[in-house]
C-alpha cells in the first residue's frame, strides 16, 4: 500500500465538513463518535484541515479575553515540574486505509476488523464510543446498495475505500456526506470496488421494509 | 526576528540562568509594554513568538516564565467560564502549560499564532477534565513543521491572527455572545447552526495555503 492511499491529492476530495461541524470541533462539544469521523476527515482534507484551524484561532482570540489571576507560587509551581519532562508524541500518519485517529480505535486497519453481516451482503462494526453518538464502519459490496434507511439526526458518511452513489452525488475517499433528518438516502456501491464507509449518527437508523426492521433489533442500527 | 521582541527578549535574558524573583518579574513588565505595542503597530508585531522558539529550541525557562504569566491566567479564565472551579482550573492551567513545554518542538508559526495552539491545548485538556467525550486529533502532517519556515510566511499567519482578534473583539455583543457560549461549552451541536458570519475568509486562504507550501516542500 502506499502512502497516496491515505493522502489523496488534496484537491481531490469534493465533499467536505459543514461550517458548524468544523466551529463544534474546535470548540469541543462534539459527541466522541462525530469527532472520530471529524479527526478521520480532516487527517485525509487539507480544505478542511485549514478551516478547522481557522474555528481554533477563533477559539485564541477569545482566550484573549478571559483572565482569572494564578496564585502567587503557581509559576513557581510549574517551573518545578519541567525538568525531567520528556518530549510528547506525534500522532504520526499511518500508511493503510485507515488515517490514524480511526486506526486507533479499530485497533488496526481493514483487515482487524470483526464484521457482522446485516444482511443483503453488507456488513458493519459498530466503535466503541461514548453514548449520545454512533459510529460504525460500513462494508457495501461493489454494485449493492444499502438497505432502504433514514434517521432522526445528522448523519455524516465518509468513504475510506471504493465510493458510492446517492441522489446527492458521487462520493469517492476521503469525501464526506452530511445528510439530515429529511433525507431519506439509499446508497448504491460503485460497481469497480466493494465500498468501506464510516458512518455517524446522533439518533438509531430506521430501516424501510420489514426484514431490516426486524434485524435492527438485533444489531443495534 | 522582530524588533519589538528581540528588544523585549534581550530584557529577560539578562536574568536567566537560575531564575530570581526579580526575572520573573520580567514578563509583568514585558506584557505593559506590549499592551502599548498592540495598540500601535496592531498587525506588524507578532506577540509571543520570540519567546515560544526559544521555548522550542533553547530549552529557555524565563521565556517560559513570560509565556506563563500572560498565559496561565487566560487558560484558568477559559476553563472556569467553562464550568471548572477556581482550584481545578489553575491545576489544569498548569498542565496546559507543562504540555506546552513538552510539545514545543510541535509549534508552527506558520499555521498558528501562540494564543491559537495555546488555546488547542486548553481546549483538549478541558475535555478531559469534564470526562464527557473523548476528541481525537487529526494525524500530524507526515513533515511536521518547517524547521526554517520562511520569515515573510509566518508574518503573513501571525499578522492575519492578529486582525481576526480583533474582528471578533468587534463583532457586535450579541453575536460576540453566541461564539463565546459556544466556545465555553454552554452550546449543543444544534444550538451551533445559528453561529454565522465569521470573518474567517481571509485566514482560511492564509492557512490553506499554508499548507499547501509544507506539501510541495516536501516533494
Amino acid at each position: 500500500m502506499t502512502n497516496t492511499n491515505t493522502s489523496p491529492a488534496p484537491n481531490a476530495i469534493k465533499h467536505h465538513l459543514d461550517e458548524a461541524t468544523l466551529l463544534a470541533y474546535a470548540a469541543g462539544i462534539l459527541p466522541e463518535a462525530f469527532n472520530l469521523i471529524v479527526a478521520t476527515h480532516i487527517s485525509m482534507c487539507d480544505t478542511c484541515r485549514a478551516d478547522a484551524q481557522a474555528y481554533d484561532a477563533v477559539g485564541g482570540a477569545l482566550l484573549d479575553d478571559a483572565t482569572a489571576p494564578v496564585s502567587a507560587d503557581c509559576l513557581a509551581q510549574t517551573l518545578a515540574m519541567l525538568d525531567g519532562l520528556g518530549a510528547a508524541p506525534v500522532k504520526q500518519a499511518t500508511t493503510g486505509d485507515f488515517p490514524a485517529p480511526l486506526h486507533d480505535y479499530v485497533g488496526g486497519d481493514l483487515d482487524s476488523i470483526r464484521w457482522r453481516p446485516v444482511g443483503m451482503g453488507v456488513k458493519q462494526a459498530i466503535l466503541p464510543t461514548s453514548k449520545g453518538a454512533t459510529a460504525r464502519l460500513l462494508f457495501i459490496p461493489a454494485g449493492a446498495a444499502m438497505p432502504n434507511h433514514s434517521h432522526n439526526g445528522t448523519e455524516l458518511t465518509l468513504v475510506l475505500k471504493g465510493a458510492f452513489q446517492d441522489a446527492d452525488g458521487y462520493f469517492a475517499r476521503g469525501d464526506i456526506e452530511i445528510a439530515d433528518s429529511d433525507v431519506q438516502h439509499i446508497p448504491v456501491a460503485d460497481i469497480h470496488e466493494d465500498c468501506i464507509c464510516l458512518a455517524v449518527t446522533d439518533a438509531p437508523l430506521r430501516f424501510e421494509g420489514l426484514l431490516p426492521r426486524i434485524l435492527q433489533k438485533f444489531v443495534r442500527m | 526576528m522582530l524588533d519589538c521582541n528581540q528588544s523585549s527578549s534581550r530584557e529577560i535574558s539578562s536574568g536567566s540562568g537560575p531564575l530570581t524573583p526579580i526575572a520573573m518579574a520580567g514578563p509583568v513588565k514585558l506584557s505593559r509594554r506590549r499592551r502599548v505595542n498592540d495598540t500601535d503597530e496592531k498587525h506588524t508585531q507578532p506577540v509571543w513568538i520570540d519567546e515560544m522558539l526559544r521555548v522550542r529550541d533553547s530549552r529557555d525557562k524565563a521565556a517560559f516564565s513570560a509565556l506563563f504569566s500572560h498565559f496561565a491566567p487566560r487558560i484558568k479564565g477559559y476553563l472556569i467560564k467553562s464550568g471548572a472551579d477556581a482550584t481545578t482550573a489553575e491545576e489544569c492551567a498548569q498542565d496546559v502549560m507543562t504540555t506546552l513545554w513538552r510539545k514545543a518542538d510541535q509549534f508552527d508559526p506558520t499555521r498558528a499564532s501562540v494564543t491559537t495552539w495555546i488555546f488547542t491545548i486548553a481546549r483538549n485538556r478541558r475535555i478531559d477534565m469534564l470526562r464527557r467525550d473523548r476528541r481525537p486529533d487529526p494525524e500530524d502532517l507526515p513533515w511536521g513543521p518547517a524547521p526554517e519556515p520562511e520569515q515573510s510566511h509566518v508574518l503573513e499567519l501571525q499578522q492575519e491572527s492578529a486582525r481576526l482578534v480583533e474582528a471578533v473583539s468587534n463583532l457586535p455583543q450579541n453575536q460576540r455572545k453566541l461564539i463565546e457560549q459556544a466556545y465555553f461549552g454552554e452550546m449543543t451541536q444544534a444550538e451551533i447552526v445559528e453561529i454565522t458570519g465569521l470573518p474567517l475568509g481571509t485566514i482560511k486562504s492564509r492557512l490553506r495555503l499554508a499548507l499547501d507550501r509544507l506539501r510541495h516542500s516536501l516533494k
